[in-house]
């Protein structure tokens, strides 16, 4: 996997990073839980990894289900 | 040999539930919503498999807008003292357990502030426990923000009108918070359907979990901008700021939740939707109106409500004439194993309105795993009792 390119939703605390997990997985994207990468944030939680090809269609399902993003960057 | 406490809480627990917090505190252990290793994610896994269920048992739409906490106790007194303000105006009735009327009875004194408490209603039930949903609205003034009423008696069982008061409270713009203490997992709830803005319940009665376990659902139309949470302090999130996040549900869930009391109450929500509420709640009411009749058979018992079992939860209160509640509760349990609740039950006001204040009532709380043969040898042991008083 050493190369490919992520996306990483950030969300404003482990639960809410947990139901992100739950409503991509419905949606049929892969994602993984992580801890948030230092350079983006200082906090202690974890964030949902995706595919960078899926970046547009995550924002979209997490919109269409409520569930409110901190931020999307590609690592 | 009968436990009839179960109002005050359920035993036995579903054997999954003993399993799933066996496993959580041998397999995952760690903090949820903390750090982000393996057995951190998992325990924040089984927090949010917790909300998720109960929102399925309650259909919330959103698992995050329910806060978890301790018990109903630590929900309603977020919900009142969190929401409400001096010159507020709360309708609350006269059948509440004390949960509801301390933090109610402390707001309205405010001593500490001078500047006036929150106005309090409390609308009088009928000796039965029976709300009349149009002395609610009657009690309705323009500075009422508030609804605040138990969904069943904890001392008769009276169901209380809620989809009516939901509707009352919608119509005059209001919230409406419910006490589901005595009903979440025995009677069916539908916080949509009923208009419930906060529902506060509790994990160690009919939702057959632990003890230390429950929570607030908060509705939409509640302005979490307005709510103040009872503690502030570390959440997993937001941690480069030393103020209080201002999302739910961390900004009333700092410090680190009981996830293996969490991991049990989650076992037993499901066990309660495996069984089915419509299933649990039938035979419940079997078990209870069995009781009802047997009790009213004997002479010189007198049993409290509306001695219909359709109208209430599976908690029956009598007294035996001649004899102090306290020793037929001891006499019950050393005599015939029977173990009950005698007292006020916390809730004297519901006490007063049922006519039995101070002396209380002895208080048979059924539950879902009770059986008829129960109920009958405890009705035999009354009886007993009831002969040896005249």
């Amino acid at each position: 996997m050493t190369g490919e390119q992520y996306a990483v939703v950030l969300l404003y605390s482990t639960s809410h990073a947990i139901r992100a997990e739950k409503v991509l997985g419905n949606a049929g994207i892969a994602c993984k839980l992580i801890p948030v990468p230092r350079q983006l944030s200082s906090d202690c939680g974890v964030c949902v990894r995706a595919g960078q090809a899926d970046r547009q269609r995550a924002r979209h399902v997490l919109e269409d289900a409520g569930v409110e993003i901190e931020g999307i960057h590609d690592i | 040999m009968a436990y009839f406490d179960n109002a005050a809480t359920t035993w036995p627990k579903p054997p999954a539930v003993v399993a799933a917090m066996v496993h959580f505190m041998e397999e995952v252990g760690a903090s949820p919503g903390r750090a982000a290793h393996r057995r951190a994610i998992q325990a924040g896994r089984i927090v949010y498999d917790a909300r998720e269920v109960v929102a399925e048992l309650f259909n919330v739409p959103n698992p995050l807008r329910i806060v978890l906490g301790a018990n109903v106790t630590e929900a309603l007194n977020l919900a009142l003292c969190g929401m409400l303000r001096p010159g507020d105006h709360v309708v609350t009735t006269s059948m509440e357990h004390n949960s509801m009327m301390r933090p109610l009875r402390e707001l309205e004194r405010q001593p500490e502030r001078g500047s006036g408490g929150v106005g309090l209603t409390v609308v009088q039930c009928s000796p039965e426990g029976i709300l009349d949903p149009g002395d609610v609205e009657a009690a309705i003034r323009p500075d009422t923000v508030l609804i605040a009423l138990n969904h069943a008696s904890n001392v008769v069982g009276t169901l209380l009108p809620v989809a009516d008061v939901g509707r009352i409270a919608r119509e005059h713009d209001l919230l409406l918070l419910v006490d589901a203490a005595q009903t979440g997992g025995a009677y069916p709830i539908d916080v949509q359907a009923d208009r419930i803005d906060l529902l506060g319940f509790t994990g160690h009665k009919s939702l057959y979990g632990p003890m230390g376990t429950g929570g607030l659902v908060i509705g939409e139309r509640v302005d979490v901008g307005r709510l103040r949470p009872l503690k502030r302090g570390g959440t997993g999130s937001n941690s480069e700021r030393e103020e209080q996040p201002g999302f739910l549900p961390d900004m009333c869930e700092s410090g680190t939740l009981n996830a293996v009391g969490l991991a049990g109450l989650a076992a037993g929500v499901r066990w309660v939707l495996d069984w089915g509420i419509e299933s649990i709640r039938d035979h419940e009411v079997v078990l209870t109106q069995r009781l009802i009749d047997r009790l009213c058979e004997i002479d010189d018992v007198m049993v409290y409500g509306g001695l219909d079992a359709e109208r209430q939860t599976a908690t029956v209160s009598f007294n035996i004439a001649g004899m102090e509640p306290s020793e037929v509760g001891l006499r019950l349990d050393e005599e015939y194993g029977i173990m009950c609740r005698v007292g006020l039950h916390c809730a004297p006001a519901a006490h007063r309105t049922i006519g039995t204040f101070p002396e209380g009532t002895v208080r048979f709380g059924l539950g879902a795993l009770n059986t008829l043969e129960e109920v009958d040898e405890a009705a035999k042991a009354v009886r007993q009792l009831a002969e040896e008083a005249r």
